[in-house]
This record gives structure tokens, sequence and C-alpha cells, in this order.
């Protein structure tokens, strides 16, 4: 079990992170029950919330059954989490809608960590539009400090309106430490126990219709709350310009401007009407601040109030003070030293990832590849380049079937879907039976590495660990893709390339649903870092040629070494060769994928006293 | 008011680097924001936390040429944020070389004239081997708190206040080689700046 930092016995203050903050904030709250799927910025949350005493924290399969699992524990009248990054709510977002209808018993709050600037996410949707959508108030702290406070004003707001609420941050809250004061222990007024309140939980139109009437009725109370809102905050300075604002943009306004009036708003849905048109007419300038959409801004304007806003913030990417300052004066901070060419350095996979052989077995194919959402989209970079697209969470299966459809026959042995064991299990069961109940043959690679590793190695069903890592049953994919219909269902080994592809060739030109299962722990779970006999492997120089086959690997351990005319000479190279291979002993895994690629046997293993 | 940009490439214990210092500024009393970024980032690509320190920090993240220090854990990341330095920034830079992909299949060549390059920038560079320092300390995985103990130099803490820091936050068995590290690292600049003046 995993060992919480964060003292509760403290006064003290601490520096925590965001996401440490609002663990600690639901803890301070008495949440009893929360649900989760790892996604960045988000996943620490569980991660700290998990070791306080007392509480049930759990990774759910996907989003949506991490909220409905919230939303129970909050009929069931306890104080509950949800916890997800912004495209985990498009997945959430049909519970959601409807928990708006039902209301809550004990206080329910759903973390959206918003991720501007794409630090690790496909999109950057701004999720305060689902506030807006889903009729749900929402808050949004600049710090972490302010994060554990508004945590405990969640869930007193959730269970005074009978609402869930929604708490946005985003990367820069989430993963910005600060100085957080812990604080006492709430009790929740609300009784656990079973109600049967129909009218209120059952969302069948008669009951939906007479909930619905009273969600506008609670928008309106919230509505007014939120001019009496103490988060909700004016700070008068000079009045010639007046900045409305929310969130980490708050911080950079305030340090771009510190002489500035501002209006903090801590609730960013629903707005304070009055204290916003109260606040304009008194200063010359209104400007409105806030990464990505415009949301406050046509808020504000829908109010009749003039300001300025997206046609200087711009509407993409996160923010700075120097960006904002820039916007608002026109003047750019001065900068001395412009930034200099240097080679990229983008992730990769790690030395040994038994993703990399699977993808370069894939490359030889010279198929369509429907990738998904992992550590291995990473293959889609140089040099394995063998992905061809990715969308979302389990999108691999449903668009390689979709291109099968549309291209009939023809598609057969030209595409194959790619997907983890933790996104297949998300959202990628449902795809598989498209594919079986609707006649198809798309081939379907499931990448078993026994742990979600993008996000930090959580465990997941397919790993038979549970958040806290108690042992549990383990979800057997084989089993369920053979209980799906699939008849033709392979477990290999990843490492081995030749083997690899000589499976995926029988597959792919196979006319019915197959489903190759590539099994091989991720490096970084921790059986695989205690390993101590490690093999390694070395190139022996006099062999190399230089062929340069090996780097088409992109192991990080294999290291090109470019040589001189004069020095492949001296190195008893022909002269025309440019260079050789060689291998980082601190780096290489001993997976031996490159081995067997090298004609010349110049890969061998090591010897022991080698080493 | 002080901002130190801390880079490097995933896995060299930046985070850790970052939070040591950020104690030891707490400890003296001052209001802390960091910044860093998890998830992909951190699959061996390039690392930056940002650490801001003062009366009362609001923006956590560095404006571009305001960073008064730079620690660069891998000698090429030290180029690459430069548009976030000032003239007269310090610039600690680990010598160890980390090859990015480019660099490793033979598209791109590790550029060989870093140090001079920074230094005919006028900048003040301090060039530390740390994993040479780390290996003298007795524990090459100490390469963090070398470049830790370097940085402590340019700060107004006492070295104490660091080493209350460690013995609090490093584990016990860890804990002497880490100590002998942080010495190390602050001797390595303190002979910098006295062979100077
Ligand atoms: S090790 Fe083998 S495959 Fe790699 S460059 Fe040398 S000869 Fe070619
Ligand atoms: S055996 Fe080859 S492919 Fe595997 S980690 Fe070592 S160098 Fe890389």
């Amino acid at each position: 079990m995993k060992k919480r930092e964060i003292s509760t016995k403290t006064t003290e203050k601490q520096l925590l992170s965001g996401n440490e903050a609002i663990a600690l904030g639901a803890f301070e709250a008495g949440v009893k029950v929360a649900s989760a799927y790892p996604g960045t910025p988000s996943t620490e949350i569980l991660e700290n919330f998990c070791t306080y005493e007392g509480v049930y924290a759990e990774w759910a399969p996907n989003e949506k059954v991490a909220l409905e699992v919230a939303l129970g524990a909050s009929f069931a009248g306890v104080r509950a989490l949800a916890t997800m990054k912004h495209v985990g709510l498009n997945v959430a977002a049909d519970p959601l809608f409807t928990a708006a209808y039902t209301g809550v018993r004990g206080g329910l709050v759903i973390i959206t960590a918003d991720d501007p600037e794409m630090h690790s996410s496909q999109n950057e949707q701004d999720n305060r539009n689902y506030a807006y959508a889903a009729k749900v108030p929402m808050l949004e702290p600049s710090d972490a400090s302010e994060a554990k406070e508004f945590m405990k004003i969640a869930y007193r707001l959730s269970e005074e309106f009978d609402t869930p609420v929604l708490v946005r941050t985003t990367t820069r809250v989430a993963h910005v430490k600060g100085l957080v004061s812990p604080g006492q222990q709430e009790v929740s007024a609300v009784k656990a126990g079973i109600e049967k309140i129909p009218e209120k939980l059952v969302m069948l139109p008669s009951n939906a219709r007479r909930r619905r009437v009273e969600l506008e009725a609670r928008m309106g109370r919230l509505r007014e709350f939120a001019e009496d809102f103490p988060e909700n905050r004016i700070e008068w300075g000079d009045r010639k310009r007046g900045f409305i604002t929310s969130g980490v943009s708050y911080l950079y306004v305030k340090e771009a401007f510190p002489e500035a009036s501002v209006l903090k708003l801590g609730m960013a849905y629903p707005f304070p009407a009055k204290m916003i048109g109260d606040f304009a007419s008194k200063v010359d300038e209104v400007f409105v601040v806030e990464e990505l959409d415009p949301f406050i801004e046509i808020h504000v304007k829908a109010m009749g109030i003039s300001c300025k806003g997206k046609e200087l913030i711009p509407p993409f990417g996160e923010l700075n003070a120097s960006i904002v300052r820039k916007a608002i004066t026109g003047k750019a901070a001065e900068t001395f030293f412009e930034p200099s060419p240097i080679p990229f350095r983008p992730p990769n996979l790690c030395p040994g990832c038994p993703h990399r052989g699977i993808f370069y077995a894939i490359s030889k194919l010279n198929v369509f590849v429907a990738g998904d959402i992992g550590c291995y989209t990473l293959a889609a970079l140089k040099p394995l380049s063998s992905m061809d697209s990715c969308v979302c969470m389990g999108a691999s299966i449903g668009t390689a079937f979709g291109m099968e459809k549309a291209l009939g026959k023809e598609a057969l042995g030209k595409i194959v879907a790619v997907i983890g064991d933790s996104t297949f299990i998300h959202s990628g069961i449902t795809g598989l039976i498209d594919i079986v109940y609707n006649r198809g043959f798309t081939t379907v690679i499931i990448l078993d590495n026994r742990t979600t590793g993008m996000t930090g190695h959580q465990p997941n069903p397919s790993t038979g660990v549970t958040i806290t890592g108690d042992v549990s049953t383990l979800v057997d994919i084989e089993a369920i893709c053979r209980a799906i219909g699939v008849k033709h269902v392979r477990t290999i080994n990843p490492h081995e390339i030749e083997a690899a592809i000589k499976v995926l060739r029988e597959e792919v030109e196979r006319p019915e649903p197959s489903v190759i299962i590539t099994k091989a722990p991720c490096v970084l779970v921790p059986e695989m870092k205690k390993r101590k006999d490690k093999p390694l492997f070395l190139i022996a120089p006099d062999k190399c040629t230089g062929c340069r086959t090996c780097l088409k690997l992109g192991c990080p351990a294999i290291e090109w070494v470019a040589v001189t005319p004069e020095e492949a000479k001296r190195l008893g190279y022909k002269e025309k060769q440019k260079g050789y291979s060689r291998i980082n002993a601190v780096l290489c895994d001993g997976c031996g994928q490159c081995a067997p690629l090298c004609r010349f046997k110049a890969i061998v293993l090591a010897t022991k006293e080698g080493k | 008011m002080g901002n130190i940009l801390f880079c490097g490439v995933g896995g060299q214990g930046i985070l850790l680097a970052s939070e040591i210092t950020s104690f030891a500024l707490i400890k003296s009393g001052l209001d802390v924001k960091k910044s860093e970024v998890h998830g992909m980032a951190q699959r061996g690509g390039s690392v930056v936390a940002h650490l801001k320190y003062g009366e009362k920090v609001y923006s956590p993240l560095i404006e571009p040429g305001t960073a008064d220090i730079e620690v660069a854990f891998e000698m090429l990341e030290s180029l690459r944020y430069l548009p976030y330095l000032k003239r007269e920034s310090r610039v600690i830079v680990n010598t160890q070389k980390i090859l990015p992909p480019s660099v490793t299949t033979g598209v791109e060549a590790y550029p060989d004239d870093i140090l001079s390059g920074l230094k005919g920038k006028g900048l003040a560079v301090f060039p530390v081997d740390a994993f040479e320092a780390a290996r003298r300390a007795g524990e090459t995985k100490a390469v963090n708190m070398i470049l830790v103990g370097c940085l402590s130099a340019f700060l107004p803490l006492e070295a104490e206040v660091f080493r209350a820091v460690i013995r609090e936050r490093v584990p016990e068995r860890f804990l002497k080689a880490n100590l002998e590290a942080f010495r190390q690292g602050r001797e390595i600049i303190d002979t910098m700046l006295q062979a100077a003046e």
C-alpha cells in the first residue's frame, strides 16, 4: 500500500500540489467513496485520497462508471467524489446531465482536470462549457490552497442546493505545488442509508419533467447565491482597467497588473450578474482574461456589458503573465536570448518496452494502423512511424472497422486496430462486439502490459490488483474476446519480432474477426524493475557493418557513432562505412528485440564477466 | 522574489531536487510555487520545473527573460530554455549528456560547443560533472543532490536549512550519501567562486 506523505495530524502549512490538496479537501469534507479513471492531469487525486483512513477509493474501468459509482454513493447518503481528465467527462457526460436532474443525497463533486496546451492530451476542450450545458454549478480554484478550500465549499453547496458540483482545475492548478493549511474534518448532516424517493431518483419522463422545472429554479437560487458568495470577490485598485477572470488566469492577471481592479470568480458558473454589472460600471474599461473559450466573455456580453476578451487574449494554449501583459498593453516583455536551434527531445518508449517490438513488427506489414491512447501512441513518432490514426479512448477498433466497411473486401489484410489493455477495458470491448456482430474481419491487436503506463502505472482490472495494492480477481481479456464470439484469439510475445510478424500476417489475411494479444509486462512495473540478472546485449564492433537496420527500432539504448573515413580505416572498417552502432549498457534493458534484426549477427548477449 | 528554472530529461530526479529546494525556502519563511508537468513528458522527454519564491507568489510560471538561475541536469537541455534567461542569469550545467532520439539514430549531431556558446552570451556558467561528483559521494543516483548543493550556494539560505530538509525527506539508508553529495555540490561552486575572485 502506498504511503501518504501528507500528515493529517499537523496544522502546519504543507507544500501540496493542487491534486494533493483536492484529496486532502475531500478527506476533510468527509468523503467516503471516490472513483476515477486515471488521466493526466487528474491522476494523483485518487492516488493520494486512497491513502487516507476510513475511505473507499477505486480505479473504475472508465469515467462513466466512476461517476455512476460516485452518484450511487451519494444516493446512499454519503459524500462522494469522481475525478477525471477533461476528455473523461465526455465519457461520463451521460450520467452527469441526468444527475443534474436527480440531484443528490450525500454531497457529490466531480473534478474535471483540463489540459490547456495539451501537455498530455489529444485535445484542449474547455469543460466550463459542461457546467452551462448540464446546468450544474462549477467552482474554479486558482491554486492548491484554494483547491482544498473549494472542495469543502463544493460539498456544502452540493447538499444545500441538491446538485452535483463540478470543480474544474487545469494543469497549472493540478500540478503546481503551493502552501496549504490543513483544517478540520467535517461531518455531513445527511444520514447514510437506503431511502426510496422515486419521484427524485427515477427519471421517467413524468418525474423528469418535474425535476426539469426544479432544475431551473435551482439555477435561479444558485445565481442569487453567487452574488454573495465570498469567493466571487472584487479587489479594487486602479479603476482604469477592470479585469474579470477565474482559475489560474487570475494569478497571471495579478502578476501582470498588480495595481488594477480585479473581479475574481471563484464560481465559474453560474454568474453573479449584479456583481459583474456593478464592477463594470465602476471601471473605465473591462477586460476578460480566461484560457481557451470565451466562456465568461460570452456571458458578460449577454448581460449587455461591453468588454474586451478574445480579440486580445489567445483562444488556445496556456496563458502566462507575459502573454496577458502583451495582449492588453501591446508591449512584449523584454527577452534577451533567442531559442537555440537544437535537437528536439520528444518522449520515447522506454528501452525494453514491449510496445516497440510489436509496432516494429506491424511496420513490416504495410497496413493502416488505427491506434489508441496510451504510451504506445508514441509509436507514431519516428523511426517506428507505425500509427496512422489516434482519436480518443477506444476509438481504434470502431475506426478500423468503419474503414473496413467503407472499403469492403479490398480492406482485407490492410487495416489493424491497436489498443492497450486498460484502454480495451475502458471502451474497446463494445467496438469488438460491433466487429463480431456485424460480420467484420478487422484484426484487433491488444497490448497487454499489465498496467496503465502513460499515467504512471496504475493497476487496472486486467492487472488483478486494486488501487490500494490489494489482490483482486483478474479480468481475463482473452476470455472476454472469446465470450464475445471471436474464434481466433492468439497470444504472442511482442519481444519476439519475427514470430510476431508471422502471426500478424496470418491474422490480418483472415476473413473473420481475430484478436492478437501481446503479453509482456511494462518495464516499469515493480516486478520488472526489481529484476536482478537482466541480460545485457552488446554490438560486436568488428561485426557491425553500419547498415543501420537496428536503428529503425528506435531503442534509446542503441546509439549511432559516426566515423570519418580515416577513423573507419583505423577501426578496420571499409572506408565507405559511415559509422557503427553501439549499445549503451546503462540503458539496455535486455529485451533482446534488436539481436535477430542484425543480419550480420553483430548483436550478441554479453557474457556475465563482460558486464 | 526569485525564479529558478530546473530542466533536464524525464527520470533525472528534477522533481525531487526542486522539491528539496522548495522546502528549504519555505523553512525560511518564504512563499513558494512550483510548477511541473507529468504524464507524457516523463517518458524520456525534455522536462522543466518552474520554482518561484518571495513574500507572496502569484503566477506559478516563470516569465521569459526573468529566470535568476537555471539548473540544467543535462547539457543540451541548458540551451532549450534560453528565452527564459536574463542577461546576468546564473546557469548551472551538469555536463552529462543524454542523447535525444535524433542523435542516437544518427540523424542529427549532439552540439559540441554548448558551454562555450553559453559563456559567449555573457551568462555566468557553472559547468559541473555531477555524475562523477555523485560517484565520489558514494551514490551515482545522487546527481540531483549534487546539483541542489550547487544551487544552494547562490540562494540566501544557510546550508544548514538544506541539510535539515534533506534529513527530513531522504530515506535513512540514502541519507549519508545524499548529505555528502549536497556538501560536494556546494563546495564545487564555492571553489569556482573563489577562483573567480
Ligand atoms: S548492429 Fe547490425 S543491424 Fe545494427 S548497424 Fe550494425 S550491422 Fe546493422
Ligand atoms: S536488448 Fe536491444 S532493443 Fe532491447 S533494450 Fe537492449 S538495446 Fe534496446
